[in-house]
């Protein structure tokens, strides 16, 4: 069960039973819509800015643990960034989770998301944790379309 | 049922080769052959041999391994038919999988004999692929769809069925057992209610064939679809039963070699069933390779192989009634070895990623049947299936696994 307990981090499982920033973001500027057809994972993230930066971001829906953590830990950790920033640490984010099991962990400078580092153990389950990040980019994006993990 | 039949499942487990495998440091617990079956050595070896030893292309050459090759296809074809009681041989089409059968009948059968305002009455029980092929068809000819519903136990409502099945209906399409959640229908009676009015019955055989005896004669169906990957065999290929009648007025589905008689630029006349409905260079190892799944299942007994599943699923199921926080969704009287269940407060796919750990391979998520999952109000369900060789000692493994995973999430 050790690799199950890297996957599954307290903190990760603390996130998914008490999600943080679990509402509806009333005013919200952007949202988007996310859907993991394999989990069936199904989230909205909303997002309130000033200028080029995240003023509040919040989201709701249903989903695995990894997806629902995920998103929990995602909108504590833009909470107040530049647009920029936000882009460059889902980069950062996204290459920890994808990056080789027997490559050497690299652990960018991502504060609690890093949490998420066994994700690469558990290929099936990369869609899982950057639903909430792919589903952020198409609110900023704001074209209206539902994110889709495939 | 003979009852009597006995399985010897340490032996049968020697003739899987995959089963020697470890997943994660732990034996294989292979809980998914609802998805797809496991394969006996007599089907790789048969495969295997095909290829060094008999190999060609079929129906068109004179020379002697062009006829050994057309022969052991043909042979197939009269496997086929025995196995599920078919009248003759010319009833048998090989396509890819159950899905090609259904989409086959729904583009020749459905686009001559369908018109707007027509119904087409399915189950809620049914995988998308008895559901979506109707659609499609209802998007070019203007079919309508109508859907018997289940009770809580995910029994179908007989008595909504009788009551849809209408003037309008033209085509009943069920599944003979449920893939999702295990009910299997009482279809003998259900397609006697519809050939009553005249209405043709097509049926999803896809989880019934590797479980049940299947024979298309008593049960009265016109259509009959299955997969060979589910019943041992390989990919790629599998079955659509129709009768004689109807598929000699059916138009081809593609067009190509080996579906014709004759071809000039102005004219081609296409060949009588089941060439008409084989264009191409089919799937002939395929063909070879179920041939030798069925000698294996008969050689086992059916009756063998249901009865020793249903003793697994009694025990699977009493097994995890104990579990704290464990719903099972489905529990029809009759049932095939599917035991879908939910874990409360814990997603479908953590529980597969935590017995995935344990080596126990199940499936989770909707099984391709999203509407049933909606009707049961449940986004996903964990999964297990249970064939000829599973055992009870797997059960525990996987009793184990799940109360660790609740102990994990707490
Ligand atoms: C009831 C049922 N119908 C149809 C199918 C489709 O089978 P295939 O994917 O082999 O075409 C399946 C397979 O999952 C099934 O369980």
């Amino acid at each position: 069960m050790d690799e199950l307990r890297d996957l599954y981090q307290a903190t990760i499982l603390d996130h998914n039973r008490k999600p943080r920033n679990f509402r509806v973001l009333e005013g919200a500027d952007l949202h988007a819509d996310g859907h993991n057809p394999l989990c069936g994972d199904q989230l909205t993230v909303y997002l309130e800015l000033e200028g080029e930066r995240v003023k509040d971001v919040a989201f709701q829906g249903t989903g695995c643990a990894i997806s629902v953590a995920s998103a929990s830990l995602m909108t504590d950790f833009v909470q107040g960034k530049s647009l920029d920033e936000v882009e460059s640490k889902f980069e950062d984010f996204h290459e920890m989770v994808t990056s080789e099991p027997d490559s050497p962990v690299q652990t960018p400078d991502i504060g609690k998301l890093a949490v998420f580092s066994g994700v690469r153990e558990f290929p099936m389950r990369v869609k899982c944790a950057t639903l909430a990040w792919h589903t952020l980019r198409a609110a900023l994006q704001q074209d209206g379309s539902t994110a889709k993990t495939e | 049922m003979s009852g009597r039949a006995e399985l010897d499942v340490a032996a049968i487990r020697k003739d899987f080769p995959i089963l020697e495998r470890e997943i994660r440091g732990k034996p294989l617990v292979y809980l998914d052959s609802a998805a797809s079956a496991q394969k006996p050595r007599a089907v790789l070896e048969a495969i295997q041999n095909f290829y060094a030893n008999a190999y060609a292309n079929i129906h068109r050459g004179v020379y002697q391994l062009s006829a050994e090759a057309t022969a052991l296809y043909e042979s197939g074809r009269d496997r086929v038919q025995g196995f599920i009681g078919a009248a003759d041989r010319r009833e048998i089409v090989f396509v890819r999988n159950a899905t090609e059968a259904i989409n086959l009948v729904a583009r020749t059968f459905g686009e001559t004999q369908f018109k707007s305002g027509d119904e087409i009455l399915i189950t809620a029980l049914e995988h998308h692929a008895n559901i979506v092929p109707w659609q499609m068809l209802g998007g070019r000819r203007g079919t309508k769809l109508k859907v018997v519903p289940v009770d809580d136990r995910g029994e179908l409502d007989l008595q909504a069925y009788e009551a849809l099945l209408g003037e309008r209906t033209k085509l009943v399409a069920l599944t003979h057992v449920s893939n999702a959640i295990g009910t299997i229908l009482p279809l003998k009676k259900m397609i006697a209610l519809a050939k009553a009015k005249g209405i043709p019955v097509l049926v999803d055989g896809a989880q019934a064939a590797p479980h049940t005896r299947v024979d298309v004669q008593d049960l009265g169906c016109d259509f009959y679809a299955f997969s060979g990957h589910k019943l041992f065999g390989p990919s790629g290929i599998g079955v659509l039963y129709g009768r004689l009648p109807l598929l000699q007025a059916m138009p081809p589905f593609l067009g190509g070699g080996d579906m014709i008689e004759t071809v000039s630029f102005e004219k081609t006349t296409y060949a009588e069933p089941p060439n008409r409905f084989e264009a191409g260079t089919p799937d002939i190892a395929g063909v070879v390779g179920l041939e030798a799944a069925i000698d294996y299942v008969e050689g086992v007994g059916i009756d063998a192989i249901e009865a020793w599943e249903q003793s697994l699923l009694a025990k699977a199921d009493a097994a995890l009634t104990e579990i704290d926080g464990l719903r099972i969704i489905g529990r029809a009287r009759d049932k095939a070895a599917v035991l879908s269940f939910v874990l409360e407060g814990i997603h479908a796919h953590d529980v597969g990623t935590a017995l995935d750990q344990a080596g126990v391979a199940v499936r989770v998520g909707h099984h391709c049947a999203q509407p049933l999952m909606t009707r049961f109000g449940v986004p996903a369900t964990v999964r297990a299936s249970f064939s000829l060789y599973n055992t009870p000692a797997e059960i525990d493994v996987l009793v184990a696994a799940l109360r660790e995973t609740r102990e994990l999430f707490g």
